[in-house]
């Protein structure tokens, strides 16, 4: 026991990793303990263990995945909120492990700078999209109002308090584990918020630009383990062993099928593919619009090497669902690289999973490992692809330009849109 | 007690494990060095110093002299300097010169991040420019897009890089120039959006902290006697005071003669006719000179009633007052980390000094602070950048777009409600 309890306790300072003599597997680390609820235990116990992981992992998924569904049902705000708290719990798992490697639960002050830094990214991030979507409200407070006029500087000066009090709390001997837990908490930040933000961005867009990407990366996590399951054959890389080629290949079909059909099924609802707004009167967020061309079905004429496979000239289709499959590509192929990045940092630190939360699947940040990549690719391709600029944050830079500036904006605006043909040039509209 | 000694030797609850860095190479010029071999060593340091500073502050007017284009030029090698001093702290202290793919990954990375943030710049900047040539409109009409895929490509390389023996290492290497980045490239284009304002928003911040710096170090020379904090022990509480003092009326007295040349004052723009940069402009109020009545209390200390001063100058006393309170944090963090990982200096690149980030450590700080600062409580968006981007938006946003600003305006009366609009 003491052994393997030294070999846990290596820093980074070792120019290889070889200094622990077990592989990975053999060198156990401190035991999980197991989460697994009573009932489920009694009800599974006769059987052998390892149908009864397999059976642990499948109830928990189908808990999970109907939870999910219930959320969704419940709407904008709960899943705003569901968002938020799984970012911090991802937080707390990974600055976790950062304290285990380094020992440091007794430097001072720095839980509480880890989550103030975390309060101040948070407060920045809100406060940008509470600015852009919330707008007529913000302006109607006036203590809101200021805050939003000056939100960087209030941002920058608190972010800076948190900087000034990491300086002062500098102790001599501890110098180095301080700086690394500094970076290590603002490596965590940049994962974590950022793309947590980036994901709200895509909820609001249109609820299904927020399932169906998170639904493509879980049916690519399924698909895949099942086509390896039952024809895995050839390893696809040294990091995972588990994963095979079969399986990844098996997995990428699968999930451009399903993001398909589901993006068939939601296309013709309006409360998944219009924009979440908040409504000023009734103080709650709707979603009712006129569906966009992208969520009208168009003819399409099939290519001439698919009439003999399909048998149709034309298909009818929904725009998105083009969309939808270079979503489900990403998810496919680029997605597991967000996996593959947390196996080798799991190796790295010689932990078998980021923490306990979930029984038979690990902690929280084990699910979300290859959302990540998936929540910026989303934010980033509707940005280049999909949609301009936000009208109303427009609007909102507008008014704090000065008089003359506005006038000369107007009138120009003015004259294209006459130009256009979109507005009457005697129209008083 | 074998296991003991190397748990002792791993322990990283004493920094006393790290190896001794060899010590820095003398970089002095050979004619320096035969001119004050007279002296001894505490004044030949001295002079050294000196020299070297009157240098770099010469270079810095020159630079200045040629233009804004030399400016950016000089701001970007300054960067790519601080990130190599950084990255290479970081390969000593991990001993990794053998990483496979390591030090390519770091300057890739370093590529990538700046053509996103130069492309968001040049965007903005030189809209005419872009607009004639195809090819540049398709790279900055996907630019996100482009950028995120050449990061991606970047992050497979790193864990398709990740070698069995050495995953702590190469994970610890990606953090630290990932926050290498953080810090030194995305303040350095903070620096440039500053100097694109006008040269003033360049020149008066940077010249205030290096004064603080010069200033403090004379009153701490001469003055001394109360230490300021534990982490750099030769700082003392009547430098940092008097260095306080002085730069506020340094900033002072610097706004009041570069407020009245137009080259300083006025927002950098590109001329797509003669391919220039060129700072013409009618000098916003900021650089007008307005009147302002002295408070009673100083009326009787200063004997004026009146004073003629540019607002800038007020601006100006926030800007030094944050260069003399706030940006030695900046130094005393670069203290602590140069002592948490046993370095007497960035590097040696200029004598006497030692590396770049030595005299730039300070500065970080200021440059983020001055973006924040203008962006909050100087100008608005930029209307062109607007308007451009309201000439995107699809007709029917347009449309309500235009109605919501149309009544806004009738509203605040800055439009007549007529027939005819």
């Amino acid at each position: 026991l003491q052994e393997s309890e030294s070999e846990n306790r290596l820093d980074g300072e070792t120019a290889s990793d070889s200094e622990s003599k077990s592989e990975f597997g053999g060198s156990s680390p401190v035991p999980t303990s197991d989460d697994t609820p009573e009932v489920l235990n009694r009800a599974l116990s006769n059987l052998s263990s390892r149908w009864k992981n397999w059976w642990v992992r499948g109830i928990l998924t189908l808990a999970m995945i109907t939870f999910f569904f219930i959320i969704i049902y419940l709407g904008p705000m709960v899943l705003m909120t569901i968002v938020m708290c799984v970012q911090i719990k991802c937080f707390h798992e990974i600055i976790t492990i950062g304290y285990n490697v380094y020992h440091s639960y007794d430097l001072p002050w720095f839980r509480t700078l880890s989550w103030y830094f975390l309060l101040c990214v948070n407060y920045f991030f809100y406060g940008e999209t509470v600015t852009d979507y919330f707008f007529t409200l913000v302006q109607r407070e006036e203590p809101l109002r200021i805050l939003s006029k000056y939100h960087r500087f209030i941002s920058f000066a608190l972010y800076l308090t948190g900087f000034c009090m990491f300086v002062l709390s500098l102790v001599k001997k501890h110098y180095r584990l301080q700086f690394y837990m500094f970076g290590w908490t603002h490596v965590t930040l940049l994962i974590v918020v950022t793309q947590s933000h980036l994901i709200i961005h895509n909820l609001f867009e249109g609820m299904i630009w927020f399932i169906v990407p998170i639904s493509c990366v879980i049916c690519n996590d399924i698909m895949a383990y099942m086509f390896g399951f039952f024809f895995g054959r050839t390893p696809l890389i040294k990091l995972s062993p588990k994963k095979t080629w079969e399986g990844f290949i098996g997995g990428f079909f699968s999930t451009v099928l399903f993001g398909l059909l589901l993006s068939y099924v939601m296309s013709g609802y309006r409360c998944f593919t219009c924009p979440v707004e908040f409504n000023n009167d009734t103080n709650s967020f709707t979603v009712d619009c006129q569906p966009s061309e992208l969520f009208q079905l168009q003819d399409y004429n099939i290519p001439v090497l698919l009439h003999s496979v399909l048998g149709w000239k034309t298909v009818r289709m929904y725009p998105f669902q083009i969309h939808s499959i270079a979503l489900s590509t990403f998810a496919s192929l680029i997605g597991p690289f967000g996996g593959f990045f947390a196996s080798g940092f799991k190796r790295a630190f010689k932990i078998k999973d980021f923490a306990n939360t979930i029984p038979g699947h690990g902690g929280i940040m084990d699910r979300f490992d290859c959302q990540y990549l998936m929540a910026t690719f989303v934010n980033v391709y509707i940005a280049s692809f999909i949609r301009g600029p936000n009208p109303s944050k427009l609007i909102q830079q507008f008014l704090t330009l000065r008089p003359d500036q506005q006038l000369h904006i107007f009138n120009t605006l003015k004259a294209h849109l006459v130009d256009r043909g979109i507005l009457g040039s005697l129209e008083d509209a | 007690v074998d296991l003991e000694e190397r748990l002792h030797e791993l322990d990283l609850r004493s920094d006393s494990d790290i190896p001794d860095v060899p010590p820095p190479t003398d970089s002095t010029p050979e004619i320096l060095k035969s001119a004050l071999s007279g002296l001894s060593a505490r004044w030949k340091n001295w002079w050294i110093r000196g020299i070297l500073s009157l240098a770099m502050i010469s270079g810095f007017f020159l630079i200045i002299y040629l233009g804004s284009f030399m400016l950016m030029l000089l701001v970007l090698s300054i960067q790519v300097k601080c990130y190599h001093e950084i990255i290479t702290i970081g390969y000593r202290v991990y001993h990794s010169y053998d990483l496979p793919w390591f030090r390519s990954l770091s300057w890739y990375f370093l590529l990538c991040v700046n053509y996103f943030f130069y492309g968001e710049t040049v965007a903005d900047y030189f809209a005419t420019f872009v607009q004639r040539r195809e090819q540049l409109q398709f790279l900055i009409r996907y630019h996100r897009f482009i950028s995120f895929a050449l990061y991606l490509t970047g992050f497979c390389m790193f864990v398709l890089s990740l070698v069995k023996k050495h995953y702590r290492l190469q994970f610890y290497m990606f953090a630290w120039t990932h926050v290498t980045l953080l810090i030194t490239v995305t303040q350095s284009h903070l620096v440039i959006q500053n100097l694109f304002e006008g040269m003033i928003w360049f020149l008066v911040p940077i010249s205030s902290v290096i004064c603080n710096d010069i200033t403090a170090y004379i009153f701490g020379f001469f003055f001394g006697r109360t230490p300021l904090i534990k982490l750099s022990p030769k700082k003392t509480w009547e430098g940092f005071i008097g260095g306080f003092f002085s730069t506020v009326v340094f900033g002072f007295i610097f706004s009041y003669f570069l407020a009245q040349h137009q080259y300083f004052v006025c927002p950098v723009e590109y001329n797509s006719e003669t391919n220039r940069f060129v700072t013409e402009c009618e000098p916003s109020e900021l650089f007008q000179m307005k009147k302002y009545s002295v408070p009673p209390l100083l009326q009787a200390v200063l004997g004026w009633e009146t004073v003629n001063m540019y607002p800038f100058q007020m601006h100006s006393f926030a800007l030094s007052t944050f260069a003399s309170l706030i940006g030695p944090f900046g130094g005393f963090f670069a203290s602590g980390f140069k002592r948490a990982f046993k370095i007497k200096d960035f590097a040696d690149t200029i004598p006497g000094h030692g590396g770049i980030m030595d005299r730039f450590d300070c500065q970080y700080l200021m440059a983020t602070f001055v973006h924040v600062y203008i962006t909050s409580f100087i100008r608005g968006p930029n209307p062109s950048k607007l308007l451009k981007q309201l000439l995107i938006l699809q007709p029917e946003q347009q449309l309500s777009v235009y109605k919501t600003l149309k009544s806004h305006l009738v509203e605040k009366g800055i439009l007549q409600p007529s027939l005819r609009g």
